[in-house]
């Protein structure tokens, strides 16, 4: 690494550098030498570098802090004030903090339990259609008639599948 | 269906209690459920929880095991109906705080319910009596795919159904198990069991979940972890904890019996004396007494027929419960008379222990 590393919870360059092994994954943590005190790396008893790591991760670079849910308006300090999340779109905005807690906190990172298939076959029949709608708009105004007249038809298909239900 | 006609039906915990496996009370899967775009009850606008709310309502009460259900919000709710609900199981003690914006379904028989706008949109639990983990899951999981036809879920390949709090986030469920371990408590092994358990990425807590206390030596064993595991993965190894605590408290009680049946013969006997001229009791210490005879029933000093009565009693002995049954509000003092009146009542003509019938009992 080119830049020295920094700490992990202030931007200083970090002097103590810590390894602990937990069900065998290994996690490293970098800190100065206030910040070490501060949260007693120095007295290896009284320290657990689980909860360091999520502190960690929960203040995270002053660039990435004011980052604010699209969807939602939720940012990270909220975070850090409720424990919980806006809404289900705060998952992508803030997968940056996000990643490292999951690593202590659940058995694995990735599901692997049930999928809801029907949910989500609706959900790509409904990104499809809103994607022919576009692409008719365009091409009526682009004047391409015939590009026009096929997506009409497959815009019909798609809502012949929707069936009864109307698309949400 | 209305909230006083739905206190009054036999449940599912008060009656259908056949507890096989006396041991394990009751089990419990709930799953934690979003709806898609939607801001998350705690952050969302009041407006916004309106609308979520009568979308969840709708979607709920029409599924199967929903029909002539309760469905109401929960502004609609007196604090005692509250009360009661919370008691049950039926809804969280958290949920009964809600100020509006909040309902729940609750289905007849008391097994199936859907809260609203609690922690999630949707929190949707089963509750069956004894242990029954594997047809707890499987009714459960047919609710919540009965609920995916009509309802959009937040979902992603990667997390599974995304919930207000990462540590929910994957399966989204949480199952459970209440055991009634009075030799462990008695033999101070408690604490030894919930080491051992929790290396095993599993939790217990008191009765009524996160930082309620075990009176009545009645413990809630639970899955930790959400994430990187199967929802099947989690009930199997969740059934084999919970088998093996069974051993530890048979080995307990076996152990207590063979160094000094007399003291645990002499506990007994005391809270039945107390139960049935008794006049001032704390719902703290009923369920204690209680407890006892429920252990008594285990060793064969009361018949197996009185299991079901105590169960029943150690939730109509509960505050909510008392004042429904006596038609008012009192203050905790007069509910600790009412209670020993109540209990004096149901123990005046209760089986008479009979401590000679037990294999290990003394001369």
């Amino acid at each position: 690494m080119a830049n020295p590393l920094k700490c992990d919870l202030c931007t200083k360059p970090a002097t103590v550098h810590l390894t602990q092994i937990v069900n065998n994954k290994v996690h490293k943590v970098d800190l100065c030498e206030e910040c070490a005190q501060a949260k007693g790396v120095t007295d290896p008893s009284g320290f657990s570098l689980a909860d360091l790591l999520l502190k960690a991760s929960l203040n995270p670079e002053p660039a990435a802090a004011g980052v604010r849910c699209e969807q939602c308006g939720f940012t990270q300090n909220d975070f850090k004030k409720q424990g919980r999340f806006g809404c289900p779109a705060c998952y992508d905005t803030f997968s940056a903090i996000i990643e490292p807690m999951l690593d202590t906190m659940h058995k694995g990172t990735a599901h692997t339990g049930k999928v809801p298939q029907k949910a989500l076959a609706r959900k790509s029949l409904y990104d499809r259609l809103t994607k022919l709608e576009t692409d008719l708009t365009e091409a009526i105004k682009s004047e391409r008639y015939e590009d026009a007249a096929r997506t009409r038809d497959e815009i019909n298909q798609v809502k012949h599948t929707f069936g009864q239900k109307p698309p949400r | 269906m209305t909230i006083s006609s739905l206190i009054d039906t036999p449940s599912e915990l008060t009656d259908a209690a056949s507890s096989k496996t006396a041991i394990v009370l009751m089990t419990r899967v709930r799953l934690a459920r979003n709806l898609t775009g939607n801001s998350f009850p705690g952050w969302a606008k009041p407006a916004q929880r309106e609308e979520v709310l009568a979308i969840c309502r709708e979607a709920v009460a029409a599924s199967a095991p929903m029909k002539r259900s309760l469905s109401i919000n929960i502004d609609e709710l007196t604090d005692l109906e509250k009360q009661i609900l919370v008691e049950r199981h039926l809804i969280s003690r958290e949920l009964s705080g809600a100020k509006s914006g909040a309902g729940v379904v609750i289905s007849r028989d008391q097994a199936f319910s859907v809260m609203i706008n609690e922690e999630d949109h949707l929190r949707i639990q089963v509750l069956r009596s004894g242990f029954q983990l594997k047809k707890t899951w499987t009714a459960i999981n047919e609710l919540d795919t009965a609920l995916e036809d009509r309802l959009d879920y937040a979902f992603s390949p990667t997390l599974g159904y995304l919930t207000a709090c990462p540590t929910n986030l994957g399966t989204g469920m949480r199952a459970s198990a209440m055991m009634h371990l009075p030799a462990l408590v008695i033999a101070s092994q408690m604490e030894k069991v919930v080491r051992a358990v929790n290396q095993l990425g599993m939790v217990v807590r008191g009765l009524f979940g996160e930082g309620s206390d075990a009176s009545g030596s009645i413990f809630q064993i639970s899955n930790q972890t959400t994430l990187g595991e199967s929802e099947e993965g989690i009930i199997k190894r969740l059934g084999s904890v919970l088998n093996s605590i069974i051993e530890h408290e048979l080995n307990a009680r076996q152990k207590l019996l063979e160094a000094d049946a007399n003291k645990i013969f002499d506990k007994i006997g005391r809270a039945f004396g107390i139960l049935q001229n008794g006049h001032v009791l704390s719902s703290s210490e009923a369920m204690n007494l209680l407890s006892l005879i429920r252990l008594g029933v285990d060793l064969g000093v009361f018949p197996d027929a009185n299991r079901c009565v105590i169960d029943r009693l150690l939730i109509e002995a509960q505050p909510g419960h008392l004042q429904h049954a006596q038609r008012g509000e009192f203050e905790p003092g007069q509910r600790d008379l009412l209670r020993a009146m109540r209990l004096r009542g149901e123990f005046a003509n209760f089986t008479k222990p009979n401590f000679t019938l037990s294999s290990d009992g003394p001369n």
